[in-house]
């Protein structure tokens, strides 16, 4: 099931005024698309499917961290497919070397979970956030996993409104380029 | 961590995004690295003493319009090619036309001139000079200029996008070595600005894999 440009286009405009619903249906379609694609290049590069998740979540929080850079008056597709893309060539890049020798078995060993609907990556998040530094870490932690207001979090924590945003979107921006230099496993 | 978790993550609580994020960020970065570069000249370089002179102040503002328009052309084009696929949108060619603009004009100027002045007009007194001082200005307008695009943008095609930081960076600095150059002739401008110009923006071509990753 892949959503049409238009629907997408809609939701990515709603997403980008704020509505979280809106928001999570776009992540959601585009993960569905990203997996797929992410499978079918993996594939025929020759390295193993495992790496499709890992990528599917550094282009999500690409998308997330830079979707200011989406032309509400410009189709919302190839948006995404150019950083689908550039996630993908940057990922082959980088582990070129490294990745070389992947024995075989073990891609089929991690291929066995694909179906699953909360497919896994092999960041982990715990990881990630004990690196941040502890104002970032609380602020996203109330804001985007307990799913606090901004206003609780600052009443809680005992920061200004206006920081607890600044340290959530610090925050994120840290944990994506954690994961984007593979710092996150 | 599960895709649906991360999903649910980011979509927790979003803000409203800032739509000219992207465009004021890059407009704030050229115009702080227009005024790194403006001091950086005057205050190595200085302004020429001639300026009261019949028609210094002509070929100023040739030398000033030649690296504005520069500017303007290709933050206009980075804009576009520093978005996500904006590479697609985006007509390299169009960067070409100062450039075929000012050789057209400084072909007109040989071809009216008689042929033993080519080689006066062409060299100048200080080739040199501008040769070394339009890079090396240009160093900081470019190294504010990648900053922003890192900061603010999210260009998928870095070699184009390096260019254009590039000959940004470039026709910046060549504002900055104008207010003091004192070859006052189309054939120089067309040269010695445009090939260093050129030269920044090969340069930028080259750097802007390794830098701009994101």
């Amino acid at each position: 099931m892949i959503a049409s440009e238009t629907e997408l286009r809609s939701l990515m405009r709603a997403s980008l005024d704020g509505d979280a619903a809106a928001y999570r249906a776009v992540l959601d379609r585009l993960s569905l698309y990203l997996r797929a694609y992410y499978r079918g290049k993996l594939h025929r590069a020759g390295r193993s499917p495992s790496e499709a998740e890992d990528l599917v979540q550094d282009t999500l929080i690409a998308i997330h961290t830079r979707r200011h850079t989406y032309d509400v008056d410009q189709p919302f597709t190839p948006w995404a497919q150019a950083i689908a893309r550039y996630k993908l060539i940057d990922h082959l890049r980088r582990t070129r070397t490294a990745m070389s020798n992947v024995p075989i078995e073990d891609a089929g060993d991690l291929e066995a979970q694909d179906d699953h609907a909360g497919v896994e990556s092999t960041y982990d998040l715990d990881r990630l956030l004990a690196k941040l530094p502890e104002k970032m870490r609380r602020a996203i932690r109330f804001v985007k996993l307990d799913g606090l207001s901004v206003a609780e979090a600052a009443s809680r924590t005992g920061m200004s409104e206006s920081a607890i945003k600044v340290s959530v979107h610090r925050g994120l921006k840290a944990l994506a380029s954690a994961i984007s230099q593979g710092r996150g496993r | 961590m599960r895709t649906n978790e991360l999903i649910e993550m980011l979509s927790t609580n979003i803000e409203p995004t800032d739509h000219g994020r992207l465009k004021r960020g890059l407009g704030l970065a050229a115009a702080l690295g227009t005024g790194a570069a403006l001091c950086v000249a005057l205050l190595s370089l200085g302004v020429r003493p001639d300026l009261h002179n019949h028609g210094v102040l002509g070929f100023l503002f040739l030398k000033v319009a030649f690296g504005a328009g520069i500017v303007v052309l290709a933050g206009w084009l980075l804009t576009k090619v520093a978005r996500p696929g904006g590479e697609t949108r985006a007509r390299p060619w169009v960067a070409a036309t100062p450039f075929l603009g000012v050789m057209l004009l400084a072909a007109f100027s040989l071809a009216s001139a008689p042929s033993s002045h080519w080689d006066r007009m062409l060299v100048g007194h200080m080739w040199l000079e501008c040769l070394v001082s339009i890079p090396i200005i240009g160093v900081l307008p470019f190294a504010v200029l990648v900053w922003a695009v890192r900061r603010f943008a999210a260009p998928t095609d870095l070699v184009r996008t390096g260019a254009l930081v590039g000959m940004a960076a470039g026709g910046i600095s060549a504002i900055g070595y104008a207010l003091n150059c004192m070859d006052d002739s189309v054939p120089f401008v067309a040269l010695w600005y445009g090939g260093t110009i050129a030269f920044c923006t090969l340069a930028g071509a080259l750097l802007g894999p390794r830098l701009l990753r994101w």
